[in-house]
């Protein structure tokens, strides 16, 4: 659709992108789950809250300024900013977004998702004993200064590394890179649970949780990358949908099966844990390939993902850090890796390695570096100013006796009781 | 009177009250308590795997039960507990123990009866 035409309102796309909305949103309950059940149950109701937390502070940051500092005018390609979109206020319930026959409101809500999933992820790092105030305090700060920056140069239209063509197309970088990296980062400042260090084994409290919770991340992860063709192509529920949706599948399914096989090779169990784990490395690396590369390539992009973040999150043990639910192992490996191999294997709306171009690669590797720096050093400053001011870990006594009962006052499983 | 309380295998608990019904029960059905408890002597818990990771837990889950008989039944009970609770065919680490315990005073709630009679 050409500009000079007034572009009217769509409904297929219009619905599609309600749905994969509400698709997104579903995925935060689901990482509840995921990690909720890997913790050990005096903390499961805290680490469940970590993520149901962001849909309350994201949600509220985002209708208020977020939207305005990722979507709004861009200010020489770095930030976005307009008044009249702050708390939604200057957008009227009829106006479309850009040509995509879509209300603007409707393009807000579905980005405003990514947004609250994101530094979500970033607690399965710092699980069983971050402060959670500093913790809420966190990822208002972090969705504020580092998503909202980031998600304006790689996907708004004047956003800098969006016009050197860096490809992303659901969120590998903006999402998994920065939220993998930034775990990382605070999993290294906050220090390892007081029971790692002494070397006792830490037992998941159920993971029927987690392969629920697995369940419902697969589900809603049609929605966040189907419903990411909003960026590429008019109307929206329409081939890049398509093929977004279809490369979600394959990549899921096959890096499922490699862990699987992996882990029966390595000791001899197929675990339902790493089933799961699978399945997610699969989702996370096809994230920004998915409108980008061809099935066939989703398979081998998932199985990839499955072999490089098994390795990944092995070695955690070997360096001695803490990331407790293998935020970074998973997330930021399966992130990177993903984005790089974007530049391998897309072949619309550019060529990639394989058919004998290697400018993509290069442009996917600026986009990996300059996530990676951003948001690893702006967690670093903002980790730093919140543990001299209001700090970072929970005392001793509260990390023993778990944080359910001292943050929330609450346990999260009385089924032993007989009253 | 004597109470006898014995941490066996989970999975043993089946045999174990098929041999007590066998010297216990005199047509009235014979009395036994259960809980399920998790602890450690020689044997530690089964490995588990976390990604990738090797863990085996300190605490082994095993079953307790709680026998209170007279005197007379002692030797039999025990007996009867060490047949059901063995694994097959001379046993091995993680049966499980039985402590035997003298016991004061036994109450019948129903009808206010004590001692042997109430047990």
């Amino acid at each position: 659709m050409s500009a000079d035409v007034t572009p009217t309102l769509d409904s297929g796309s219009t619905a599609w992108m309600l749905a994969s909305s509400a698709m997104v949103l579903l995925m935060v309950p689901g990482l509840a789950l995921f990690y909720g059940g890997m913790v050990r149950r005096k903390n499961v109701l805290t680490t469940m809250m970590m993520s149901f937390v962001a849909m309350a502070v994201i949600g509220v940051q985002w209708t208020l300024i977020g939207y305005a500092l990722a979507f709004g005018t861009s200010h020489g390609g770095l930030v976005g900013w307009d008044s009249s979109l702050v708390a939604l206020n200057g957008i009227a319930p009829s106006r479309l977004y850009a040509d995509k026959g879509v209300p603007e409101l409707v393009f807000v809500m579905f980005q405003g998702k990514f947004a609250i999933i994101t530094p979500a992820l970033i607690s399965g790092a710092v699980a069983e004993r971050m402060k959670f105030k500093t913790y809420v305090a966190f990822i208002a700060l972090w969705a504020t200064l580092i998503y909202c920056p980031l998600a304006h140069w790689v996907w708004a239209s004047d956003g800098w590394l969006f016009k050197l063509g860096v490809l992303d197309f659901a969120g590998g970088t903006v999402v998994h890179i920065s939220a993998g990296i930034s775990a990382l980062v605070l999993a290294l400042m906050i220090g390892p649970r007081r029971d790692v260090t002494r070397g006792l084994p830490i037992l998941p409290n159920n993971l029927v949780l987690t392969l629920t919770g697995a369940g419902l991340l697969w589900f809603g992860w049609f929605g966040f990358n189907a419903g990411s063709a909003v960026a590429v192509e008019t109307p929206v529920a329409g081939a890049a949908a398509g093929l977004a949706f279809a490369n979600t599948q394959a990549a899921a399914a096959a890096a499922g099966l490699a862990w699987m096989l992996l882990e029966r090779w390595h000791h001899g169990k197929l675990t339902s844990l790493g089933l799961a784990s699978g399945i997610v490395a699969g989702l996370v690396a096809i994230t920004p390939a998915a409108g980008h590369v061809k099935p066939w390539a989703a398979l081998v992009m998932g199985s990839l993902a499955s072999l490089v973040c098994y390795v990944a999150v092995q070695a955690k043990t070997r360096f001695g850090y803490d990331d407790s639910l293998d935020a970074f192992g998973v997330h930021g490996v399966g992130g990177i890796l993903g984005a790089l191999l974007t530049g391998v294997f897309c072949f619309t709306p550019v060529a990639g390695v394989l058919e004998g171009s290697f400018a993509q690669l290069g442009k996917q590797a600026l986009g990996v570096g300059v996530a990676m720096l951003f948001a690893g050093l702006g967690t670093y400053l903002i980790a730093k100013v919140l543990d001299v001011t209001v700090g970072l870990r929970t005392g001793e006594q509260e990390e023993r006796d778990g944080l359910d009962l001292h943050v929330h006052g609450e346990r999260g499983y009385h089924l032993e009781s007989a009253s | 009177m004597k109470m006898i309380i014995a941490i066996i295998r989970p999975e043993r608990l089946e045999a174990v009250e098929e041999s007590l019904r066998e010297v216990l029960d005199e047509g009235d059905n014979f009395r036994l308590t259960t809980d399920t408890v998790e602890g450690h002597g020689r044997q530690s818990g089964e490995v588990e795997y976390f990604r990738g990771q090797t863990l085996r837990p300190r605490r082994v889950e095993k079953l307790r039960l709680t026998v209170c008989v007279n005197d007379a039944y002692v030797e039999k009970t025990i007996a009867a507990i060490v047949k059901g609770a063995r694994t097959q065919p001379n046993g091995a680490v993680g049966d499980g123990k039985i402590f035997v315990v003298p016991m004061e005073e036994a109450v019948r709630i129903r009808t206010g009866e004590r001692g042997g009679q109430a047990i």
